[in-house]
């Protein structure tokens, strides 16, 4: 990709491009990276603006509704439109709010949103970063997400934004815990921290060999492990039914009360990119991330885009069916039944990976 | 708890149920009726803008008994009233503030020649409050503008009073 790109310049300048490479060279990386960075973060902004109108969308389906139609064909661009118009709205400071902290708060929210798809592999070697310790800085990034909403709730020093940065905190350090759990066991069988280890290593066993290799992936020998790392990844992201951090109808928007224009759409892309990112990680941990699922088709990153679609779409699926949880039954269900099943079945995989049986040769 | 509970509660049977009724309406036929565009149907008896009517030969039926007035719940309207040259009462004034008006319809129960009505008129605005103040001359304006549409709801509707 990269001798590629050098070879068209070469082409494009001729004979000028000796001079120039001379001048460029020491910074050619650098400007890589950044070309790098922009190639993922517009399709990823993007995305998540067209996640927002996919979500209308189908939600006022479900509710037999049509949902937005009227801002360009199809209300294609309506999310530009309300892009536009918190654009353009007035940002407002609370008079005993905390300056700093108030505006510190969105961009920490969405900084490790973006910050994490650093790591995500989107094809054989389609890394920005390929880390060796993929998984510990995806679960250290994941955990400063919630200084955002907790620093939101605190800096608007106000009623019903506090309460909500006060359930956020317990929910998310809760779910987290889970989450992290259901990691131990992908590590386990996958043997590596490497992102793009853990997708290659659901590409080998019986049923891959057999060319059906959907089926060797890791959401069927973990099945209970995937149930809790999706569950957890709904409620770390905030979403219904887990939003409780927002519940419009206890505590108006939680931490986002008092936030106006800009700063609470930084909240909310946040809130969308990071259900992008829990759907990328599902699909690399336990959907084979850019693998295909039968041997005769090819691998690529459309089978990312697939998985990832389809773990968003049952994100739309359980808003638009379930009811919000309560606060104690949330709680419950993350320390009562989640961390114990993870802490059986830890063992399990272990003495798993012990017997003759083992899959993960 | 026996063991068909059991497995119905791990495999997150009722969430399945719940789950399937959702997707299925995803493809129901949707009822969503598209305003501008399209319009439900409408009753004769629906209470829209008021209208002061005329008789066939251009005589306005009001004859300033204030029942109307007296019967508004919301003291949306106001009446004066004096003697005409031909020796007959008539307004002098016939206002209806629209914005304390509640379209319950009582003026027009109350009245006995047919002269306030509500037409099906709900598509209107006022850009200043005093826009939405309907003096008499814009209510007969209002009646003359739409007798043909008011006869025919008064008619229909005559066979079920």
């Amino acid at each position: 990709m990269e001798a590629s790109v050098l070879h068209f310049f070469e082409w494009l300048w001729g004979p000028y491009w000796v001079t120039l490479w001379a001048w460029f060279k020491p910074v050619w990386p650098l400007i890589w990276v950044i070309v790098k960075i922009v190639v993922i973060l517009v399709p990823l902004l993007l995305g998540v603006a067209y996640l927002t109108f996919w979500e209308r969308k189908i939600i006022g389906w479900m509710q037999v509704r049509i949902g937005p139609n009227r801002v360009g064909p199809w209300g294609l661009l309506q999310p530009i439109a309300d892009g536009m118009k918190l654009f353009f709205k007035e940002v407002l400071l609370p008079a005993k709010a905390d300056p700093g902290l108030f505006f510190l708060a969105p961009a920490l929210a969405m900084a490790p949103a973006v910050a994490i798809w650093a790591v995500v592999p989107f094809f054989e070697g389609g890394a920005l970063a390929n880390l060796d310790a993929g998984v510990l800085y995806l679960m250290a990034i994941t955990s400063v997400g919630v200084y955002g909403v907790i620093i939101a709730g605190w800096a608007s020093n106000s009623k019903y934004p506090f309460l909500g940065s006060m359930r956020s905190a317990a929910q998310m350090v809760s779910y987290e815990i889970a989450m992290g759990m259901a990691l131990v066991c992908i590590l386990m069988v996958s043997n590596s921290l490497n992102l793009s280890d853990i997708v290659r290593a659901q590409n080998r066993g019986m049923f891959a060999d057999w060319g059906l290799g959907f089926l060797s992936w890791n959401w069927l020998p973990l099945l209970p492990m995937f149930v809790v790392y999706l569950v957890s990844g709904v409620a770390e992201t905030n979403r219904a039914p887990f939003d409780v951090v927002e519940g419009e109808s206890e505590i108006v928007a939680g931490h986002m009360v008092e936030y106006s224009g800009m700063a609470f759409a930084m909240f909310f892309l946040a809130e969308y990119a990071n259900m992008i990112l829990v759907s990328a990680m599902v699909s690399i941990f336990f959907l084979g991330g850019w693998l295909s699922p039968v041997g005769f088709l090819p691998d690529g990153i459309l089978w990312l885009f697939a998985k990832m679609s389809v773990i968003l779409f049952l994100f739309l699926w359980l808003r638009a069916t379930f009811p919000r949880y309560r606060y104690d039954q949330i709680m419950r269900l993350g320390w009562k039944v989640f961390v114990p099943l993870c802490l059986l079945w830890i063992p399990v995989v272990g003495v798993w990976m012990m017997s003759p049986f083992n899959i993960w040769k | 708890m026996g063991a068909r509970d059991l497995i119905q509660s791990f495999s997150l049977g009722e969430l399945r149920q719940g789950l399937a009724v959702t997707l299925r309406y995803m493809f129901a036929p949707k009822i969503t009726i598209q305003y501008p565009e399209e319009k439900t149907p409408m009753s004769n008896r629906f209470r829209g803008l008021h209208a002061l009517r005329r008789y066939p030969n251009g005589e306005e039926r009001c004859i300033a008994c204030k029942l109307c007035e007296a019967v508004c719940p919301a003291l949306a309207i106001t009446i004066e009233s004096a003697e005409r040259d031909d020796g007959s009462r008539r307004t002098t004034r016939y206002d209806i503030d629209l914005t304390k008006c509640i379209f319950c319809g009582f003026c027009e129960e109350a009245c006995p020649v047919d002269a306030i009505v509500e037409t099906h008129i709900f598509e209107y605005h006022g850009e200043t409050r005093g826009d939405l103040y309907y003096t008499k001359q814009m209510l007969l304006a209002n009646g003359d503008r739409y007798e043909a549409e008011i006869a025919q709801a008064r008619a229909q509707d005559a066979k079920f009073r």
